[in-house]
């Protein structure tokens, strides 16, 4: 049995940040760019970067539509950050377009500029005590207006979400090796196919050629 | 494990510094970081696709051009820009200037450049940048100029190439120089190491790290004379994690047009059939400088080493 496959968008931001995160779990991962490249996935990540230069690219790949339908799919997705951004309801500060799958309303930038970045301490029953999460200009949700867990919280504020298999946090688990969240996600990954094996594919750098669905390590 | 580290444990970082600082750098990794002198720019710049935008009074091509002291930009522009969108500001201050990066803190700018660009403020010592909250990106020419930007505190290292040329050919050989700089430590032995810490004057856990990583600690973009979709490429394919493109674009024929090639060029990178489409029709670009016909004095990248 082949091992599961993540698909990551990787059109700008942490991706290999991610990438990296998901190896620690022994989960392959392949960078997503073109429609081609959603083919065979079995779960995807959309990671941390900016929303607004991810939507230009996304519409300029075609990437829009066959995206959405992979996550209708109702396959396991982590959404970070950015990610989050692009499944929410409602976009505000500004208002942008979003796929409407996450039941809630993100301000973007909601915490301030970088200078308020930071990692806290997140309150929680499913996470072990003494999570933190890393926020970086990170949305901040400010209403949950449908059928959506609330699994953590930073002072009083929603900032990891999951509807169905859709799990989204306002910061970046990926910035840790290790982060329950992530480990969370690979649970869904592993429960829907499995065991797992551990090979993430990479750009090398230098060659000028990609180099994809190539273990390493 | 410790190489699936995404944020490596570096020597006189702090793990809420390196996390909060290198974590706000990630994001922005496989993106373009544009100048802008004005709102409207900004706009057009974040309507493009850039991850972010460099905020200053006057792009390098001009300030080349102008001559004359070149300072950190006026607070109201900045500010004006910071209302005008909503992606990341970055702005730049003087080599040792730490007055004018406190007051850029004090703004709330998302990152820092202490950048050649601007007229050095000090011959002998850059800022120290470990007490800022605030991460701060610095050019440079090798390995050596970068782990000692790194060790001031640096959350980011671009190339300095040669601003407001548009000529990528600086930019080329600080790359290449820093990537046969990280090559050259593997394999060294705890001797060699020491000789080597001591020649490029940084502790040699720094040296080590990089030794066994064979990567900078903090993320590593270019910088310096990028004035096409190609060229973007070009740095990324020799190692670049991102781009900052100065004068390339608002100084060329169509900015919006170019703006929109050089973040597709840069996200499909290895990708020629899209550089192909990306770089068709894009009108005149920036005027470049031929580089021997500066003189010694007129090159910024001999500044702050």
């Amino acid at each position: 049995m082949t091992s599961p496959l993540v698909g990551v968008l990787a059109l700008q931001g942490d991706f290999a940040d991610h990438q990296r995160s998901l190896a620690g779990f022994g989960l392959r991962t392949r960078q997503v760019r073109t429609p081609a490249e959603l083919d065979g996935i079995d779960a995807l990540v959309l990671p941390g970067g900016e929303s607004t230069t991810m939507l230009r690219l996304l519409a300029v790949e075609g990437l829009f539509g066959p995206l959405g339908e992979v996550l209708h799919r109702d396959i396991p997705v982590l959404a970070t950050c950015a990610g989050l951004i692009l499944l929410a309801d409602r976009v505000e500060n500004p208002v942008q377009r979003s796929y409407g799958l996450l039941p809630i309303t993100v301000v973007r930038n909601g915490y301030g500029r970088q200078y308020h970045s930071g990692t806290f301490p997140l309150e929680s029953d499913v996470l072990p005590s003494g999570t933190t999460g890393t926020f970086i200009r990170a949305p901040r949700i400010t209403a949950v207006t449908g059928d959506c867990e609330v699994l953590a919280r930073r002072d009083g504020d929603p900032v990891l979400v999951q509807k169905g298999r859709l799990l989204g946090a306002c910061f970046h688990p990926e910035l840790a090796p290790g982060h329950p969240v992530t480990a969370r996600f690979a649970g869904m990954v592993g429960a829907d196919r499995g065991t797992v094996g551990g090979r993430t594919e990479s750009r090398v750098a230098g060659s000028g050629f990609a180099v994809r669905d190539v273990p390493f390590g | 494990m410790a190489n699936h580290h995404p944020i490596p444990q570096v020597p006189g970082f702090t793990a809420e510094e390196l996390v909060s600082k290198i974590g706000f750098c990630e994001q922005l990794k496989g993106g373009v970081i544009m100048d802008v002198v004005d709102p409207e720019q900004a706009q057009i710049a974040e309507e493009a696709g850039a991850c972010a935008v460099m905020a200053l009074e006057r792009v390098p091509a001009d300030i080349r051009k102008d001559g004359g002291v070149a300072r950190a930009s006026d607070p109201d522009m900045i500010a004006g820009i910071q209302k005008a969108v909503s992606i990341p500001v970055m702005a730049k201050v003087r080599i040792g200037h730490f007055v004018e990066a406190q007051m850029l803190e004090a703004m709330e700018v998302d990152c820092i450049d202490e950048s050649e660009v601007l007229t050095p403020a000090d011959e002998e010592f850059h800022v120290d940048k470990r007490p800022f909250k605030t991460p701060f990106v610095c050019g440079c020419r090798d390995l050596g100029e970068a782990l000692r930007r790194i060790h001031e505190g640096a959350a980011m290292i671009r190339t300095k190439g040669e601003a407001g040329t548009g000529n990528v050919v600086e930019a080329v050989r600080h790359m290449r120089t820093l990537m046969n700089g990280i090559r050259s430590l593997r394999g060294l032995d705890g001797t060699m190491l020491a000789k080597k810490a001591n020649e490029l004057r940084v502790p040699v856990e720094l040296v080590a790290w990089v030794a066994e990583n064979q990567k900078l600690p903090v993320p590593n973009f270019s910088a310096g004379g990028v004035a096409t979709p190609a060229d973007a490429s070009l740095m990324m394919q020799l190692g670049a994690e991102a781009v900052f493109v100065g004068s390339g674009i608002f100084k060329s024929g169509d900015p919006a047009k170019r703006a929109r090639a050089i973040v597709r060029a840069v996200t499909h990178y290895d990708d020629p059939k899209v550089l192909v489409e990306v770089s068709k029709g894009l009108g005149e670009p920036m005027v470049g400088i031929n580089l021997d016909t500066l003189s010694e004095e007129e090159r910024l990248a001999r500044r702050g080493i």
